[in-house]
């Protein structure tokens, strides 16, 4: 019955237990995901940031969408939403202007962030709305198994591009940038130190925050594209890499043979985030109304 | 603080009633984008919900709102959407999520005449089906219809109290001309409007189970951010809200998810009879065309025919018992309708083999008049 995944193993004995369980549904493991996956270090990463910046646990809210990524908030002991696929930042966006005192999270994919959610992730810049997005990005679409992403750069094989890309592939911290988010940031999810500092430094701000995690996919993008060993594509990161903090967004476009720059590029200051503007709206109608009276 | 419920008679567009009935049944968060002939609704609330304390957020697109609400029910708000068939198409995808997470909130469908982007500013019941069927997969869902402003208020505040009460998207289905016709709107007192909460957990966090339902089949629903680590997902899922992707799991939820609904028909199902003690005609009707469908049978009636009204007030679940019942009396139902033939088909399907059904079939742009209806009643009667 290896289908049904909730019935998981047993939780393990203490002395076993992951140094994040706090924050797992033990229960739940094994989880879905492929040997060498980003995944599960990028959300390492967060749930460290999150001890380290002292957040209650019953106020983190992780909002994902559909994908391989989709799939990691069924897995933490937090208020988790796996919505439809690219919808995540909307619904987030939902919860977060209801209950503001809440740290909404998106954690999702490449494919749900950028393709079929790209209209949304550049309007939740725009307004500023007040949420941490991290988008793993390993190039392809993982869970469906290896077609084109908006993401994969020229030349490379998928199932659906067998003769090698032909479309330029998004450079997702120049948009989040061009779109107004407060802060910008890329890292690979073998930098897993230094993910965890910007992910604490994002924690800690208000407004639209973005992350991009490059995250190695050895199974669907690796395999097509002489990458296939479980460790080729974190080779690439490791050796193709240069941190750049405050690097001009527009110069990080990810080309293959080109190094891979990595860094926070962007910390803006913007005084009011869209539930602060929406209030301070409130209180100006109400002041009219009482010098109306 | 402004006034939230604006006890009192008004003249308003059914739109404008829409949106103060959305106050009045206590809406705080509404996503929206602009449509006609819905957009009033939205410019409404975005200068009430200051003066209320309300959150009213104009979205990128459909997808986005209707997105943004379920994520804001979740959170705590009875929250609302509106939009016209086009809208609605993008919201099914979301509605459908809605459903499977079993999220309280609204969608206001103004409808206009269709397909596709068809008739913007003109009347129509064309998305009638849409309301049902739009999202994929096997669910109910309940949708009502009003057929003026005042009934666009009161009909309003019943949608969120069903979809408090059964945990499901409750779509109002109202058309161009009771979006847009002004009429006289009785606001009740406050104290009178009575108002349905979702159920709350009574247990402890650590002994709560999301997608456990009580015995009226509906489980209680925390709130993002109250300590019970909430778990919902799209995917099939168990009592805990775990994605189990298997035919048991597949069967014993989206059996619950569609009986929730259906076991409680009789709760649900509101419709308004009139003339139907000795009716041999029966004119089913609803939305707008059940003020021409009526004065039809008035006129019907002063010419000795013996003919009824039954004006659907839910569209969906469909009011199948009241159709065959009254099958088993009525010879002949005469469905008038802005579209092609939508709930005649249900009609049909019930009456059949006890009567006839007649659809009046208009593709929308304007209204049905009286006469026409009454002319096919007076058609059939000579039968």
């Amino acid at each position: 019955m290896s289908h049904k995944m909730t019935k998981g193993k047993k939780p393990l004995p203490p002395q076993e237990l992951h140094p994040m369980d706090q924050w797992l549904r033990s229960e739940r493991m094994p989880h879905i995901w492929c040997a060498g996956c980003g995944i599960g270090p990028t959300l390492y990463a967060w749930a460290r940031a999150l001890d380290t910046v002292g957040i209650d646990k019953d106020k983190v809210v992780y909002v994902s969408g559909i994908g391989c990524s989709g799939r990691g908030s069924g897995y933490l002991d937090v208020d988790g939403f796996h919505t439809t696929h690219g919808r995540a930042i909307p619904f987030a966006t939902g919860i977060k202007l209801v209950k503001p005192d809440l740290c909404v999270n998106v954690i999702s994919g490449d494919g749900d962030i950028f393709s079929i959610g790209g209209n949304h992730f550049i309007h939740a810049c725009r307004k500023n709305v007040d949420l941490l997005v991290i988008c793993i990005n390993n190039f392809i679409y993982g869970m469906t198994g290896g077609q084109l992403a908006a993401t994969t750069p020229l030349g490379d094989y998928s199932t659906t591009t067998p003769y090698g890309n032909i479309e330029p592939p998004f450079n997702t911290p120049y948009l989040a940038d061009a779109s107004g988010a407060v802060y910008v940031a890329r890292w690979t999810s073998i930098h897993v130190r230094l993910l965890e500092k910007s992910i604490a430094e994002a924690l800690r701000m208000k407004g639209f925050r973005y992350i991009e995690v490059l995250s190695p996919c050895p199974v669907n993008y690796g395999r097509r594209n002489k990458l296939r060993e479980v460790d080729d594509i974190a080779k690439w990161f490791w050796q193709s890499s240069v941190i750049k903090h405050g690097a001009d967004t527009r110069e990080v476009q990810i080309e293959k043979g080109k190094p891979i720059i990595l860094g926070n590029f962007v910390k803006r200051e913007k005084k009011l985030s869209y539930y602060d503007e929406l209030k301070k709206l409130e209180e100006k109608v109400k002041r009219a109304a009482e010098g109306k009276k | 603080m402004g006034k939230a419920v604006l006890t009192g008679k008004h003249f308003w567009y059914g739109d404008i009633a829409i949106a103060e009935g959305a106050i009045a049944a206590g809406c705080r968060f509404f996503a929206g984008y602009p449509i006609t002939p819905a957009s009033e609704i939205a410019e409404h609330i975005s200068r009430r919900f200051p003066e209320i304390g309300g959150i009213c957020v104009q979205f990128e697109d459909e997808l986005a709102a209707m997105a943004a609400i379920l994520g804001a029910s979740w959170a705590g708000a009875k929250s609302m959407t509106a939009t016209s068939g086009p809208g609605l198409s993008l919201m099914t995808e979301n509605l459908g999520l809605g459903v499977m997470m079993e999220v309280p909130t609204v969608v206001v469908d103004i409808q206009r005449g269709g397909p596709s982007t068809g008739l913007p500013t003109l009347t129509a019941q064309g998305d009638v089906m849409q309301a049902k069927w739009g999202s994929h997969g096997p669910y109910e869902i309940i949708a009502l219809s009003p057929d003026s402003p005042q009934e666009a208020f009161d009909l309003t505040i019943r949608c969120f109290n069903l979809a408090e009460k059964y945990r499901v998207p409750v779509i109002l289905l109202a058309s161009e001309t009771v979006g847009h016709s002004a009429g006289k709107v009785i606001v009740p007192p406050e104290d009178e409007i009575e108002l349905i909460d979702r159920k709350k957990p009574t247990v402890p966090p650590e002994e709560y189970l999301p997608y456990r339902p009580d015995e009226d089949l509906i489980p209680p629903m925390a709130y993002a951010g109250e300590g019970y680590a909430i778990c919902t997902t799209g995917l099939t899922h168990d009592e805990k809200g775990y994605p189990d992707v298997s035919a048991e799991a597949q069967e014993k939820l989206v059996r619950r998810l569609n009986d929730k609904i259906r076991k409680h028909m009789e709760e649900i199902v509101d419709v308004e009879e009139e003339n139907m003690e000795d009716a041999k005609i029966a004119v089913v009707s609803y939305g707008q065309v059940s003020r021409p469908a009526k004065r039809a049978v008035k006129m019907a009636r002063e010419e000795g025919i013996k003919a009824g009204s039954i004006k659907l007030i839910t569209i969906w679940p469909f009011a199948e018992n009241v159709i065959r019942k009254w099958a088993k009396q009525v010879e002949l139902f005469i469905v008038p309708e802005l579209n092609y033939g939508q709930i005649y088909l249900e009609v049909k399907r019930e009456a059949a083999g006890n009567s006839e059904t007649v659809l009046v079939p208009r593709m929308g742009g304007e209204l049905i008049t009286p006469q026409e209806i009454y002319r096919e009643i007076k058609k059939v009667s000579k039968k």
